[in-house]
């Protein structure tokens, strides 16, 4: 069992009589990357901010690395590097400046650890030029090395491939997995874009309303909702057949029901004996996107 | 904390507020000494002489026949016995009253600054203490440092109390060295009267006195330092409070042209002696000049303002350290 680096049980927030976060726990182990996946106004921005320190819950308990986020405060924050939103440094400063300057708030950071970050997210050529000129894959690199300073235990990035290339989603992908699986950081990465999530992430929590819905590994998410796809000829009779045994949903002229080893077989004898041609049969593992439209609804959030 | 400091420092200077500062006061004692000059330039021609001696020597013998005459009260007796005094040292020490020198013209700038100018300059640097991190989004950043939030508050407030002392002190210097190009470094030993008290509508002479120009400037700077903290703190609230930079300052500046409204038509009003921008002029209490409101001392306003800087603080610090951040 690998150590658990973050916890977090039953966190409430409440605005005024609105409950914005309704209870939410879950924890993150060590060289885990963790993904957080919800539509928007869901509730994630919230919990990132209660994680790290910037709002305070109404309930429930936070702890990194066995420090109370509220108890705690400076001790837990020494085990965490965080981006929230996008990275938002002193333009007018440059990049070393911008560096030395978080460094000098934390303990036991020297120069030559802020050379080190410089040199893991490849800045050194324009670390002396102001901030206001650099892009905004360079303000993302500047800002996972401002979060790398204090060798953090749990990384948490709010939407951290946000306004990047394509090379540069990419690039950060790698980044990441490295950090878990050579470091063993644990990461926490809330996001918009699926496919992201689902080639970055071990574990996915799925987000709605306040509430967490669902959380399991990727894979295991994704296998639980396999459909199958039949084409069959007549599509009526076929409809009719196979919504006997298990709720179909059509599809124009394909017929859609879940995917069941044991099942199958029987369904497709039932099929041939009324006299139904099966042109195809076709297994389909969805997509996170579709998987999440499903779990959490479709659309956004919705206003109550 | 030092670090903190250090960071707040670097901030600062990087944004190049103090260097904005020094140039707007550069700009303005140059026009005033330029104007000052004009000025005494006029003066000696409706003289119609460049005699200055003559003059002021004349104006001690009317001031010796009064004194001689017996009808006069003794507290304006004592006054002119003053005045005889200043106008004799400016006789002995050569100086001519009516073109001062740069002590002087430091002293009357830093006289006039102390109720809108300062406190202008002062809100430069204040007002966007807090909030430019807000608009910057930086403030995220460093909430989630391992230091408490107080402690953050704390190394911007000490940088703010460390900046006010620049900007006081650049504008006594700079209006000391610029105007003394056209006026001459004198005038450090120049007596000056000070003491003046209201009794009722009588004014109280009892307490007048000589000073020398330098103590009574070193009063001046300390009074203006004093003014610039509280105008500052406030400010410096604001900039807490309401998250936007230009709101804040729109704020602090109404508040400050009402009180120079307010000075000069309060007099009726007497509850009004409790906000804080009537009782910025502190340095018209040393100099004579009456308060707006009847009642008003030195003390009334100075701890009038006390209570206001404590009660910004409080508020500053308690919200900060509470708020939630989105």
């Amino acid at each position: 069992m690998r150590n658990v680096t973050l916890s977090v049980k039953g966190l409430k927030k409440r605005i005024g009589k609105r409950e914005i976060i309704k209870g939410i726990d879950f924890e993150l182990n060590e060289g885990e990357v963790f993904g957080f996946l919800g539509p928007n106004g869901a509730g994630k921005t919230t919990t990132i901010r209660m994680l790290v320190g910037l709002i305070k819950p109404t309930s429930g308990s936070i702890q990194i690395c066995g420090y109370d986020v509220r108890q705690d405060f400076t001790k837990a924050m020494q085990h965490l590097g965080c981006i929230v939103e996008n990275p938002e440094l002193y333009p007018f400063l440059n990049g070393w400046d911008n560096l030395l300057h978080f460094a000098r708030m934390l303990p036991d950071v020297d120069e030559s650890r802020i050379n080190e970050v410089v040199e893991l997210v490849g800045l050194q050529s324009r670390i002396y030029d102001k901030v206001k000129t650099y892009s905004l894959g360079m303000r993302q690199r500047l800002g996972i090395a401002q979060a790398m300073l204090n060798r953090p235990k749990v990384l948490v990035l709010d939407e951290p491939t946000n306004g990047l290339d394509p090379a540069g989603i990419r690039e950060m992908r790698e980044f990441i997995r490295k950090l878990a699986d050579e470091e063993g950081m644990s990461v926490l990465v809330s996001s918009h874009l699926l496919s992201e999530i689902q080639l970055l992430c071990d574990r996915v929590a799925i987000i709605k309303s306040g509430e967490i819905i669902q959380t399991d590994t990727v894979e295991s998410l994704l296998t639980t909702q396999e459909r199958l796809i039949w084409r069959v000829w007549p599509l009526e009779k076929g409809k009719e057949i196979l919504s006997s045994f298990t709720e179909i949903t059509v599809d124009q002229d394909n017929i859609i029901t879940a995917f069941n080893e044991h099942e199958t077989p029987k369904w497709n004898a039932a099929l041939n004996e009324a006299g139904v041609k099966v042109y195809e049969m076709n297994r389909k593992l969805p997509g996170l996107e579709e998987l999440f439209l499903q779990i959490t609804g479709g659309g956004g959030a919705g206003i109550e | 904390m030092n670090n903190l400091i250090q960071n707040e420092m670097m901030k600062l200077l990087a944004k190049k507020r103090l260097v904005i500062i020094g140039i707007i006061v550069g700009v303005l004692v140059l026009m005033f000494t330029y104007a000052q000059y004009k000025q005494v330039k006029e003066q000696q021609e409706k003289l119609g002489t460049d005699d200055w001696r003559a003059a002021l020597q004349q104006q001690i013998i009317d001031t010796q026949n009064r004194l001689g005459s017996n009808r006069m009260l003794d507290e304006w007796r004592e006054q002119l016995q003053v005045s005889l005094k200043q106008q004799q040292y400016y006789l002995d020490h050569d100086i001519n009253p009516s073109e001062p020198g740069a002590t002087t013209f430091t002293r009357m700038f830093l006289e006039n600054a102390i109720d809108l100018f300062i406190p202008l300059l002062v809100m430069i640097v204040a007002s966007d203490m807090v909030s430019f991190e807000n608009s910057q989004g930086t403030i995220k950043l460093l909430l989630t440092r391992p230091v408490n939030r107080w402690k953050i508050l704390m190394s911007k407030y000490v940088t703010l109390l460390l900046s006010v002392s620049i900007i006081v002190a650049m504008t006594a210097l700079l209006s000391y060295f610029l105007s003394g190009l056209v006026f001459g470094y004198h005038g450090w030993e120049a007596p000056v009267i000070t003491g003046f008290g209201l009794n009722g509508s009588d004014v109280d002479v009892s307490q007048v006195r000589i000073v020398e120009q330098w103590r009574f400037l070193l009063m001046d700077m300390g009074l203006v330092w004093l003014v610039a903290v509280v105008v500052g703190t406030l400010s410096f609230m604001l900039s807490v409070l309401v998250r936007s930079t230009p709101a804040g300052m729109g704020i602090m500046l109404a508040a400050l042209i009402s009180g120079a409204i307010l000075n000069n038509m309060v007099s009726s009003w007497e509850s009004a002696k409790y906000f804080f921008m009537v009782n910025l002029k502190l340095t018209t209490y040393v100099s004579g000049t009456a308060p707006p409101i009847e009642g008003m001392t030195l003390l009334s306003s100075v701890i009038t303002l006390l209570v206001w800087w404590a009660l910004a603080l409080i508020v500053s610090f308690t919200v900060f350290t509470r708020r939630d951040v989105y």
